[in-house]
């Protein structure tokens, strides 16, 4: 058990970085609390599975320290670091039983016979693979695969974390549910720092209490799922978060009013340090757009409506820039004219792509 | 049942029919053919029935006798190149580097061996050997080791097995090394993780993996050296005396040097024989030894 401090950790593959474009991983600053559950989410290349390997130790950092409990292991070797981890794919030993792949750790740290056995039955019944414990585990099926190589992890008392490497990207859709509540389970039976790497936002967003975006090599946002909904801090994660994506518009904003082209929008808070010279956009999820009957709200144009099951989503232009909104039940449209109204508090105002705070906020 | 009846298919498979008959069946049945009968030359034979066969298998006449010693020398041969060959090109398969540009140059070196035609190798080591002039047998005897594979046994079955170690332990590790590269790396961080020792690791993870192309080579080195020819009949021709001369050797010797047809015939049929039955016998026990056919479903 213990917290992650990660102190000016950076990355670079190339021996001598120049700039910041060849750091694989940029710096990063964090603590992460004993006990907790978090996701690294991000596109592929983002530099997450690089600070998995960071913390298990199977990369040294270009820079920084990583601490656990405060102590320095930056160059402490994997196995000297007490930390588990699951990968990709399945990892068992072929020529062994269950039983003897969940003791292999212990039996290599040289532990008591009766020790070894009593924390085998304990974490397979845990498991729920106590009746196979004695079936070869290459005979198995790759879930059951899985939960050996996350058991493999939990003998050890001593584990400090747990890292899972895109756990599920093997595993039959119906198994992953299960798969990812056992998991969630024995996070909260067991009190372990989780740490888990995917680029699947439902797999970040249903097992993690802290969700920590990457993109480019950077953290863009730490935060729980609710707050990367509703105030991402960079409009890639309005992108990346959410089904569709948050809409991002290019604006102008003056005082309380922020212009779409020719189109104006209320805001809630003013926005008066922005920065001279960055992009400035608008950003608001289709959450919180709904369309309405021409003439209400801002006129928009509508080109099509998805149906995506629980709602109805309307793909419109609002002066030329593609958004997407809510349809309401029951609303008719007349041609392809339309009404956008938008939530006014939910309305966020990016700078060069990052969440700029407005002052002066109403009630 | 309406499915249209079309024989004109077979004609496609006729030209095969043909190659094989002229190629395999054709002079499988004329060795079938001499075994039962008895020459004296001037093409005149005589029928033998299955007597040769008994002779053959009785160690105490002299045909068998020279059969089951040029036999277990086969085998002792084999066991001990296989003894050497695959723990060691195991071992240099391990050693061998996994990535760079030393991938290429230690694949090149390592091929060299195999290129080289069987007869060269032969030469080679029989000059490289030579107590006069080869510098492998001079330098021996100026250690003041008695060398001499010409006139001593020892000596040349050392040269012997030597000589198909260099040849052949390539072999073994190119397979091996095939395949150690299909590891996921994923295992040898799991195996960190799980501070497992290098031997461990080796036990568990790199052996069990490397079972399939073991099998492999360990069939193909056996079959080799089973029917080995050209490098010992180039390097001592079988001497001194018989002390190296294998099943293969003592075959030619009969058929073309004495013109014994019939007793040729009826040894390369058993001969042929043994080699089919123990790469059967290799072949199921190795592939039984880990085939529990992973089962769907009933897992946890």
């Amino acid at each position: 058990m213990a917290s992650i401090t990660l102190d000016h950790l950076a990355h670079a593959y190339r021996p001598d970085p120049q700039g910041p474009q060849d750091y694989a991983l940029k710096e990063i600053n964090h603590v992460w609390r004993q006990g907790g559950a978090y996701a690294l989410l991000g596109p592929s290349g983002c530099g997450k599975t690089t600070l998995l390997n960071i913390i298990s130790g199977l990369v040294t950092p270009t820079r920084g320290r990583i601490l656990f409990d405060g102590k320095d292991v930056t160059n402490l070797p994997t196995e000297a670091r007490n930390i588990a981890q699951v990968f990709q794919f399945p990892v068992v030993y072929d020529t062994m039983t269950v039983r003897e792949n969940l003791a292999f750790p212990l039996k290599n740290r040289h532990l008591p016979r009766e020790t070894i056995a009593k924390r085998v039955e304990e974490i397979a019944s845990r498991l729920d693979m106590t009746r196979v414990l004695d079936r070869k585990a290459s005979n198995l099926t790759a879930d059951a695969k899985q939960k050996i190589s996350l058991g493999r992890g939990l003998v050890r008392a001593d584990v400090a974390a747990i890292l899972f490497d895109e756990p599920l990207t093997v595993i039959d859709p119906h198994l992953k549910w299960q798969l990812r509540s056992t998991l969630k389970e024995l996070h909260r039976a067991l009190d372990l720092t989780m740490i888990y790497v995917t680029h699947d936002q439902t797999e970040a967003l249903t097992f993690a209490d802290t969700v920590v975006v990457m993109h480019d090599g950077a953290v863009v946002q730490t935060g729980t799922p609710e707050e990367l909904f509703e105030r991402p801090a960079h409009t890639f994660v309005g992108h990346f978060i959410g089904s569709p994506g948050m809409n991002v518009l290019p604006a102008r904003v003056e005082g309380r009013l922020a212009h779409i082209g020719n189109v104006a929008v209320a805001l809630a808070r003013a926005y008066p340090a922005l920065p001279a010279g960055e992009r400035i956009e608008l950003g608001v999820r289709p959450e919180f757009a709904t369309l309405a009957r021409a003439g209400t709200g801002l006129p928009v144009k509508v080109k099509r409506i998805d149906d995506i099951g629980r709602a109805r989503i309307a793909r419109v232009e609002i002066a030329g820039h593609p958004a997407a909104a809510l349809v309401p039940e029951g609303l008719a449209l007349d041609g392809d004219t339309a009404g956008l109204n938008l939530e006014t508090r939910q309305i966020h105002i990016y700078a060069g792509g990052v969440l700029v705070a407005g002052e002066g906020g109403v009630g | 049942m309406d499915k249209p009846v079309n024989n004109r298919a077979w004609w496609l498979v006729a030209p095969v029919f043909a190659i094989v008959a002229f190629s395999a069946i054709l002079p499988i049945m004329t060795v079938v053919n001499y075994s039962v009968q008895d020459t004296f030359g001037n093409n005149q034979f005589f029928w033998n029935g299955l007597g040769w066969f008994q002779e053959l298998l009785d160690p105490s006449t002299e045909l068998g006798g020279r059969f089951f010693d040029a036999l277990w020398r086969n085998l002792l041969f084999s066991a001990i190149i296989l003894a050497i060959e695959v723990p060691l090109g195991i071992l240099v398969a391990l050693s061998m580097p996994r990535e760079g540009w030393r991938v290429a140059a230690t694949l090149v070196i390592m091929a060299l061996p195999l290129l080289i035609p069987w007869n060269v190798v032969g030469t080679i080591w029989q000059v490289f050997a030579r107590a006069d002039i080869g510098l492998l047998g001079y330098g021996l005897n100026a250690l003041g080791i008695d060398y001499n594979y010409t006139g001593d046994t020892l000596s040349a079955w050392i040269t012997i097995v030597v000589m198909d170690v260099w040849h052949w332990t390539s072999l073994v590790a190119l397979l091996c090394y095939a395949g150690l590269k299909s590891i996921p790396d994923a295992y040898y961080q799991a195996a960190r993780i799980d501070g497992a020792s290098r031997w461990a690791v080796f036990t568990t993870i790199q052996l069990p993996k490397m079972k399939r192309v073991l099998l492999i080579a360990v069939l193909l080195r056996f079959m080799d050296s089973f029917m080995i020819y050209t490098e010992p009949f180039v390097l001592t021709g079988g001497g001194p005396g018989n002390a190296t001369t294998f099943l293969s050797i003592d075959l030619v010797k009969l058929a073309l040097g004495q013109f014994d047809l019939g007793k040729a015939a009826a040894m390369s049929l058993v001969y042929n024989l043994i080699v089919l039955a123990l790469c059967w016998v290799f072949y199921t026990v190795m592939t039984h030894a880990g085939s529990e056919r992973p089962d769907q479903g009933s897992a946890a």
